[in-house]
């Protein structure tokens, strides 16, 4: 392992800081899916507040929008009792000018236990798990085209939930690889969980160079990508990548790579359809599709509020140890 | 030091001994709760033998724990079953063992709530020396005590037994 993926631990193994799932084991990403499988089954309980993370605080850093990512680490961390505070820095102290370590250091100052932090550069995260006191746990909620280790853990558990053994799957990911966090995660969780194989289906200027060596197979037409897939994950088109001469137009990506009923049935007749969302209807995904029975992307919303809470509890139980 | 504990005469006497508490304080139409998984096996057991109308309840209070960050969380917490609203109810815990009272102070919380039960009933098969919070229970099937290193361990729910067996030390 090595010191950049070791500082995710802490010197007794227990996972401490959660920012990237790059070097992370199985078994680990199969007890935090276990975990999440608990809270997901309590989360239809009369009451579903429990008393782990109480007393203790939490703050979410976001220094990028993001709603729906930030709402629901916000109910995760209500669940477990802790107490948060949502800042929305780009708004505040650092338009003034104040430097990203002097922001964090005036938080720890305030007693804070956690920070889940979003931000537009690469790395971000872990320069802050790098600087914080030692009781602190960071949490990655998705750095620049990083990481978003996050979303891919409720992507494998919703997988998991539907699909149970994922040393029989195919699953494509189609899209923006290039510039996607979430892809570069959902990829590296697929390949250490054992997937029979990741495909990934893309324009070649929405893919990087060499992507092979990411341990997935290159695709450039939605026919022969999905053909036979178990799950397919859509990509959002962020719509900044057409003004950046990468694509010709909206329509024309539609055709060739938005995900139709008619494409759709190139996939096994089982597949599920996911997306990270926000989803762009009629972009990347028909709304039929979106809207249909194959769909779960809104169950990938319900379950990222049990598997935040499962990150979130496992990383404080690291930082309780070390008082 | 006898291994094996005689589980129908420890049944009996709980059932005896829950039989006159609820006498005495003139419960009627009680809610029992067991508290998963060895409390959950007994309160089957005194569940039929009392008689109780309703459901029986079931309690998981893994995220309950005083002790979760020394333990780390279990990966494999059940959903607890209250089954009907417990306001204002009788209502009567169960658990196999009690011991340092830590569980029960958890599921009092949990129970707690989900509303303000009128009194709260504490029966257990057995109770051994090692409390470490003021609580004790109502209704005992026998008290025993226990030299240190020695730990009950009930085994089911078919075949239901009980038996003292000595702790391993961790490698």
């Amino acid at each position: 392992m090595t010191s950049d993926q070791g500082i995710q631990f802490t010197p007794e193994g227990k996972l401490k800081h959660f920012l990237t799932i790059e070097g992370l084991s199985k078994s680990l990403l199969t007890e935090i899916l276990e975990v999440a499988e608990s809270f997901a089954s309590v989360s239809e309980q009369q009451v579903k507040k429990f008393p782990l993370l109480r007393g203790k605080t939490i703050i979410n850093l976001f220094f990028e929008n993001s709603t729906r990512t930030r709402t629901t680490f916000d109910l995760a961390a209500t669940r477990l009792s802790a107490d948060v505070l949502n800042m929305d820095i780009s708004t505040s102290a650092t338009s003034k000018g104040e430097t990203l370590l002097d922001t964090i250091h005036n938080l720890e100052a305030m007693h804070i236990d956690m920070f889940v932090v979003r931000h537009a550069v690469s790395g971000a995260a872990h320069f802050i798990a790098q600087h914080v006191a030692p009781n602190i746990s960071v949490i990655n909620a998705g750095d620049g085209q990083h990481a978003h280790p996050t979303q891919a853990m409720l992507d494998m558990f919703t997988i998991r939930r539907f699909k149970k053994d994922f040393s029989q799957l195919k699953v494509a990911i189609v899209g923006d690889i290039l510039h996607s966090r979430v892809a570069r995660s959902q990829i590296q969780a697929l390949n250490i969980l054992g997937v029979l194989a990741v495909h990934v289906i893309a324009p070649k200027t929405l893919l990087p160079a060499q992507a092979e060596s990411l341990g997935v197979k290159v695709f450039y037409d939605m026919k022969q990508g999905l053909e036979g897939v178990d799950v397919i994950i859509m990509l959002r088109l962020q719509k900044e990548r057409m003004t950046g001469a990468l694509l010709p137009t909206e329509s024309e990506y539609y055709k060739c790579y938005g995900l139709t009923e008619e494409k759709l049935e190139f996939a096994k007749q089982d597949a599920i359809v996911m997306h990270p969302g926000p989803i762009n209807r009629g972009v990347e995904i028909a709304s039929e599709v979106a809207d249909g029975m194959k769909s779960v992307i809104l169950k990938q919303v319900s379950y990222g509020i049990a598997v935040r809470m499962a990150i979130m509890s496992m990383t404080m139980q690291a930082t309780g140890n070390r008082e | 030091m006898i291994n094996r504990l005689n589980i129908q005469g420890l049944l009996d006497q709980l059932e005896q001994a829950l039989k006159k508490t609820i006498t005495d304080r003139g419960i009627e139409n009680p809610v029992m709760i067991g508290i998963h998984t060895g409390g959950v096996w007994i309160a089957q057991k005194m569940h039929e033998r009392l008689n109780i109308k309703e459901p029986l309840g079931l309690l998981d209070i893994s995220f309950y724990r005083d002790d979760f960050s020394q333990i780390g969380v279990n990966p494999k917490v059940k959903p607890s079953q209250l089954p009907i609203d417990i306001e204002g109810r009788d209502i009567i815990l169960i658990d196999d063992v009690f011991y340092t009272g830590r569980t029960i102070r958890a599921a009092l919380n949990e129970i707690f709530d989900y509303g303000r039960p009128k009194q709260v009933v504490l029966g257990v098969l057995l109770e051994r020396n090692g409390r470490q919070i003021p609580m004790k229970p109502d209704c005992v099937g026998e008290t025993i005590t226990l030299p240190p290193g020695q730990r009950i361990k009930l085994t089911g729910p078919e075949n239901l037994a009980i038996h003292v067996e000595t702790i391993e030390k961790a490698a």
